[in-house]
């Protein structure tokens, strides 16, 4: 579970000064849900994920992930947390088994606990062909998988996903879209960041609005609807970034 | 600090590391064939042209001396001389390396030489050219002992003992111990060859685990992790230091292997002044102990430049000044004249190249080794602390 409360970033740039980034942003995300963050580029999207999965600190705000703050313990977060963004790239010199066997390590697992573990993850994400194969060898589509299998290695109740299928072709991006909705189903609180209006539409419980730091609208797609009295996903989100202005 | 954690770091680093051909090229390759082949590559060069110096029959030049028969009929009895007939462009045959030197013999030499002073007798020749100096060697050689048989004639004529010219002798005799010796020659270059080594060897690992992950994207992966900072970022400063040390060793091998080849080559060479090269093992192992806290200097401080750089580019291009900065105080020591006192013993890296001249030379003095080594640590342990600062601030990790 998730619980943001008022949580802002500035970021002090030399030449513009001081940069509101994310501006007093609170929502909730339950187990069992998947969570839209939905925004234009700059909209402050990836600061805000990067800042649940710690690895930016809130200027100001708080909030809780799986019962952790933030701020006062970001290795438990961490430990809750599997992050995955078309930013988080792979070790080209390690095998697909050996970087999601180190990052398994990193979380404290043994190897007694890891190895069955993995083979059962490579398995079910149908990794066994290339499990021995460096990373820097792979297709983008099995790059994808290893970085999936990573963020499963300890089986995290929590997933952020940062514009997971951005510059990724159809297929690799459906093998995305089907994992979120896996975790989901498992249970695990999902949060999820696009500017893509349909995989939003598809794949989301609950939603947010987010434009220049801020949060517009939080709510279910139904609730939106009704609110704004429009129909498509895309008509509702201009409504309120226009409505702002 | 965990160590479990460290470890994890460590052992990944280190199988990334050595599956990077670069590091192997860095790490083994440069300190294990390059060095050695550029000394021996040098040392016989310079042998082979030094002897065909030597070997070489001169063509030399003598000017005038018509009126001076026997010292000319002397002179062409010189079997190492082949003599060309004079010419008024001997300095031009000279520059142009066709004549090796050329004599001047003062007219009415034997005449005046009879009687009393018989002038100047000048010898040409190009200086900085070991083919012509050795030429005008062998010619003031001749004319040296023609004046030395000269005297030793007039002390005859006038019943004066030897000793009337030479009044006393004077001799110079070594008092310092072989390795002094050698220690001075060798002494100066070792050091400076590890710590070249050792930044050599260390830099390229230090950029790709810091700016080279953050331009690869892994960097974001490996913040994602329940790692704490510090223990990330003394894992890699121990992968560096590791690959800095094992190029030190090896090229501390592979420098005292390419001296025993040089003089062996050397004493091959017949060299009149044999050049001892001999070098205690317990002061290279001295040596050696004292590097490590240098490497862990220049390991965390290549380390926060890498980390605070953007690109491997960017990298590069600030460690590189950085590189000849260090290289001023490890030159600077092979200065001769160039002695430790507390104020240079604080300095770091040129204390280290003083203290090694002297332990090197058979020389120990305590103090000084425990003060450099003490100081060089709280310096290692500075860079070391503003690296893991450095991996701390967002600013610096998440740098546009």
């Amino acid at each position: 579970m998730i619980d943001v409360h008022q949580l802002s970033k500035v970021f002090q740039d030399k030449k513009r000064g001081a940069i509101q980034a994310v501006d007093r942003v609170s929502f909730r995300c339950e187990p069992g849900q998947i969570f839209g963050l939905l925004g234009v580029n700059g909209a402050g999207k990836t600061t805000c994920l990067r800042m649940l999965a710690t690895i930016l600190q809130p200027t100001s705000g708080s909030a809780t992930v799986a019962g952790h703050d933030l701020v006062a313990a970001p290795e438990k977060v961490r430990a809750q947390v599997g992050f995955l963004s078309t930013a988080t790239a792979l070790y080209d010199r390690l095998s697909a088994f050996e970087l999601v066997r180190y990052f398994g390590r990193l979380h404290g697992l043994s190897d007694a606990v890891l190895d069955p573990r993995i083979d059962e993850i490579f398995a079910l994400l149908g990794m066994q062909e290339f499990r021995d194969r460096r990373c820097g060898k792979l297709s983008t589509g099995m790059k994808q998988k290893v970085s999936i299998a990573r963020t499963l290695v300890h089986d995290p109740p929590v997933m952020i996903f940062d514009e997971p299928t951005l510059g990724l072709d159809v297929l690799s991006a459906r093998t995305i879209v089907g994992f979120i909705r896996d975790c989901r189903a498992r249970g695990k609180t999902v949060i999820f960041s696009s500017h893509v209006m349909s995989e939003v539409e598809k794949l989301c419980d609950q939603l947010a609005i987010i434009h220049d730091g801020r949060l517009l609208a939080e709510g279910t797609l139904a609730q939106l609807r009704e609110r704004t009295g429009r129909a498509d996903l895309e008509d509702i989100f201009v409504h309120y970034v226009e409505e702002k202005r | 600090m965990n160590l479990r954690q460290l470890g994890i770091v460590y052992r990944k680093e280190l199988i990334d590391l050595l599956r990077d051909r670069r590091t192997i090229l860095s790490m083994f390759v440069v300190p294990v064939v390059v060095m050695p082949l550029l000394m021996a590559g040098l040392g016989f060069v310079g042998f082979k042209v030094a002897r065909q110096a030597m070997q070489e029959t001169p063509r030399v030049m003598v000017l005038g001396g018509e009126d001076s028969p026997q010292t000319l009929a002397a002179l062409h009895a010189l079997k190492n001389c082949v003599f060309v007939p004079p010419s008024p462009d001997y300095a031009a045959q000279i520059s142009s390396k066709s004549v090796r030197a050329a004599v001047e013999i003062p007219a009415g030499f034997e005449v005046a030489l009879a009687t009393g002073a018989a002038g100047t007798v000048r010898i040409y020749e190009y200086q900085g050219e070991i083919k012509s100096e050795a030429a005008a060697g062998v010619l003031q050689k001749f004319f040296r002992e023609w004046r030395a048989d000269t005297v030793q004639q007039r002390l005859a004529q006038h019943n004066l003992p030897d000793d009337f010219i030479t009044p006393f002798a004077i001799e110079e005799t070594n008092v310092a111990p072989p390795e002094k010796v050698s220690g001075n020659l060798v002494g100066a270059i070792i050091p400076y060859l590890i710590i070249m080594m050792c930044l050599a060897g260390s830099i390229y690992s230090a950029v790709d685990l810091t700016a080279g992950e953050k331009e690869r994207g892994t960097m974001e992966t490996l913040l994602c992790s329940p790692v704490a900072r510090v223990n990330l970022v003394l894992g890699k400063c121990l992968m560096v230091l590791t690959v800095s040390l094992v190029a030190v060793l090896l090229s501390l091998c592979s420098t005292g292997l390419s001296f025993v080849v040089l003089a062996s080559m050397a004493t091959s060479f017949g060299a009149a002044r044999e050049l001892s090269l001999t070098i205690n093992p317990v002061s290279l192992l001295l040596v050696f102990g004292l590097m490590v806290p240098v490497t862990l200097f220049f390991a965390s401080l290549m380390l926060a430049v890498g980390l605070f750089s953007r690109s491997v580019k960017e990298a590069n291009s600030y460690l590189q000044p950085l590189m000849i900065f260090m290289f001023i105080p490890a030159v600077s020591a092979t200065l001769p004249g160039l002695e430790l006192d507390l104020w240079l013993a604080l300095v770091p890296v040129l204390n280290i190249s003083l203290i090694s001249k002297e332990i090197l030379s058979g020389t120990y003095h305590w103090g000084y080794i425990a003060l450099i080594f003490s100081t060089t640590c709280l310096y290692a342990g500075v860079a070391l602390r503003v690296a893991v600062m450095l991996f701390q601030r967002e600013s610096v990790l998440f740098r546009t």
